[in-house]
């Protein structure tokens, strides 16, 4: 250790330095305070003996000095004094001194001393060191989360959550949220919405909602049903995370079309449906275990249907809005939450309204959990920003010139789904993508007309009353069940003219014994209205550039042109 | 905030007490009231009478208790919570995988 003697008597610094030096540490001597404070700045001694009174600027005045300049590094200063009355003593104490020896010296205990304020100096150094340590791997930490946060925010929100029909607010507990929102326009027209709250925040959180952001955009975009997809995200998040890790979430699919939602619930607080101009109030209850639970073959997907009509809002939270805590730890309530929608305010300003009295609640204390918000609006589909739908066009160039069969047997009929893989086909055409939801619908009627109609033998009639829609599926069952022999042939053909404009056709032909076609088609149109029946051939004609059935109505070709003409 | 345990004299069953809030800062000692003990036990019994408060992260812990306990085949019951416990159960339907009195 280097050791500093500061003291104006030259035989009792002298006497001192011996003793010193011989216990083997190193000794800088000075003559009175303003040396002894130039000697720390040159020399950076460890511990600093110090006289009381000296010439120049005493001993105490010297220690507040020296204590100044050395900030948080730990200088124990230890003053020599022949005082020996407690108040002067404890004076020296006051004046910043860490401990006092009294003349004359008593080797052993000044020994003593010096070992105490190593031990102490030593930790001291040890502590600064571990924290500066924490705060430069703190500093790496919050950058690499930032980083990351990057990553994430262009996975987890690439979708179309600033929809006109959309308002939301997610706010980060963490660098990283536990809670999630996906929204994704559905090729074939509507929404899919998605709002998570996983156990936990930050970085596990934010692992689990990669993978699932990705299914949710990817299945949505290739047209699989929410169903399936949450049956995926499920299967997922059950094989990835950890035991009791798991994601409440409200699932919604939204048709603009059939002014409907369906819901699924797992572990979110109840959903407030608003309707009736903000009038009518109808809560939606969770009715499943969190997504990551159960395992596929316990897995329920049962949704739940509410219709909506122009104007009708959706309000959907995770717990953190509920559990919102004041600075005397109540909570925020579902009684107070029900409070902000029954003071009969414009449907417009409700979600603002929440948002208000929320942040009002919580005022200055620390919120404990991620609180996000969304309100999802039913209006017409022709009112959203077409851009959201067309995000994915990119500048690679699709296929343009291609024809593809496709024949399925009754096992495949039976048990597979085909659209999603066909419109995976079709949207692999850049042009034909802003027209997804226009395709899925001539696709999936003309399938289903195909397969129920054909191949099952159904009557479409039996659908014209409320009892025999019922019935219809029940025989659609049976009819599948003991399906024996079958087919349905699809053919697509795509061809373009110099990328600028092109011609899309699509073939099915069914193992049924067709219909007369000219009456039906006659008799349909003018069922139009009747929503229980028909074979929906109004709403494909109206889509495509032509539709005609060929040999005995067993077979049906569609072409679709693009770019479109204006409506008829 | 206590977690305590103990085994009924048949050493089959393992009754949990919980106090307080249960929430992130019971992980270890929840853990511990399960963890180690008689493999024997096939009936648990978690005791929320005193509880006051539960979180995702309990819930966590309760599926951690019952992937102890067998999973699917684990003999689970929830007892004596009060009406915000009880409330947040059933928000996540956990009533489908404990007995919840």
């Amino acid at each position: 250790m280097k050791i500093l003697i500061a003291d104006d008597n030259a035989s009792d610094r002298l006497l001192l330095s011996k003793i010193i030096s011989k216990q083997g540490h190193e000794v800088i001597e000075a003559e009175n305070g303003k040396h002894a404070i130039d000697c720390y700045v040159k020399e950076t001694p460890d511990i600093i003996l110090m006289d009381v009174l000296m010439p120049e600027l005493n001993g105490k005045e010297a220690a507040k000095e020296i204590k100044r300049i050395a900030g948080e590094d730990l200088v124990p200063i230890i003053f020599l004094t022949s005082l020996v009355d407690a108040q002067s003593l404890a004076d020296c104490l006051e004046a910043g001194g860490d401990d006092f020896l009294t003349k004359p010296y008593n080797h052993i205990i000044l020994k003593a001393k010096i070992d105490a304020f190593v031990r102490m100096r030593n930790m001291h150094a040890t502590l600064q060191k571990q924290r500066d340590t924490i705060v430069e791997n703190n500093q790496h930490m919050l950058h690499e989360q930032h980083v990351a946060k990057a990553v994430f925010d262009n996975v987890a929100h690439s979708g179309c959550l600033d929809a006109s029909n959309i308002k939301y607010m997610l706010s980060p507990l963490a660098v990283f949220n536990g809670d999630v929102l996906l929204a994704a326009r559905k090729p074939s027209g509507g929404m899919h919405v998605f709002l998570g709250d996983f156990t936990g925040h930050g970085l596990p959180a934010a692992i689990g909602a990669m993978p699932m952001a990705e299914i949710f955009y990817g299945m949505t975009a290739k047209g699989f049903a929410l169903r399936d997809i949450l049956r995926e995200i499920n299967l997922k998040l059950k094989s990835i995370l950890p035991v009791g890790f798991f994601c409440c979430a409200a699932v919604v699919d939204l048709s603009f079309t059939k002014r409907n939602i369906s819901m699924w619930m797992g572990g979110v607080p109840d959903c407030y449906l608003i309707s009736d101009k903000g009038k009518t109030l109808k809560s939606l209850r969770s009715h499943h275990l969190p997504l990551g639970v159960l395992s596929s073959e316990q897995f329920d997907d049962e949704m739940t249907e509410h219709s909506m009509e122009d104007g009708d809002r959706l309000f959907m939270w995770s717990d953190g809005i509920v559990e919102a805590r004041n600075e005397k730890g109540d909570m925020f309530g579902e009684d107070r939450l029900q409070g902000i929608f029954k003071q009969n305010l414009k449907p417009d300003d409700l979600f603002e309204a929440v948002q208000t009295n929320v942040g009002a609640f919580v005022g200055e204390s620390e919120r404990d959990d991620d609180t996000t918000l969304i309100e999802l609006m039913m209006i017409e589909e022709s009112d959203l920003d077409l851009s959201s739908l067309n995000m994915q066009q990119g500048t690679i160039k699709g296929p343009s010139d291609w024809k593809l069969d496709y024949e399925l047997g009754v096992d495949s009929l039976k048990h597979f789904n085909p659209l999603p893989l066909l419109m995976h086909i079709m949207m692999e055409v850049p042009a034909l993508r802003s027209m997804g939801g226009q395709l899925f619908t001539v696709v999936a009627e003309l399938f289903s007309n195909a397969f129920e109609h054909g191949v099952l033998r159904l009557d479409s009639q039996l659908k014209s009353t409320p009892s025999g829609f019922a019935e219809y599926y029940q025989l659609r069952q049976q009819r599948l069940d003991e399906l024996a022999d079958g087919y349905v042939k699809v053919s697509m053909v795509h061809s373009s003219e110099n990328g600028s404009s092109g011609i899309f056709t699509l073939t099915i032909e069914d193992s049924g014994s067709g219909f007369d076609f000219p009456t039906t088609f006659k008799k349909d149109q003018t069922q139009v209205k009747n929503k229980f029946s028909g074979r929906g051939i109004p709403l494909i004609f109206s889509l495509c550039h032509s539709l005609e059935y060929l040999g005995c109505g067993n077979k049906v070709r569609a072409e679709i042109h693009w770019p479109q003409k204006a409506a008829k | 905030m206590g977690v305590q345990s103990n085994v009924d004299t048949s050493g089959k069953e393992l009754t949990i007490k919980v106090d307080g809030r249960f929430d992130f800062s019971a992980h270890q000692e929840f853990r511990d009231a399960y963890e180690g003990i008689s493999t024997d036990i096939n009936n648990y019994i978690v005791d929320l009478g005193n509880t006051s408060y539960l979180d995702s992260s309990a819930l966590g812990m309760l599926l951690l208790l019952r992937d102890h306990a067998g999973g699917d085949n684990a003999n689970i019951t929830i007892t004596r919570c009060n009406d915000d416990v009880k409330k947040i159960l059933t928000i996540s339907n956990f009533e489908q995988l404990f007995t919840i009195q």
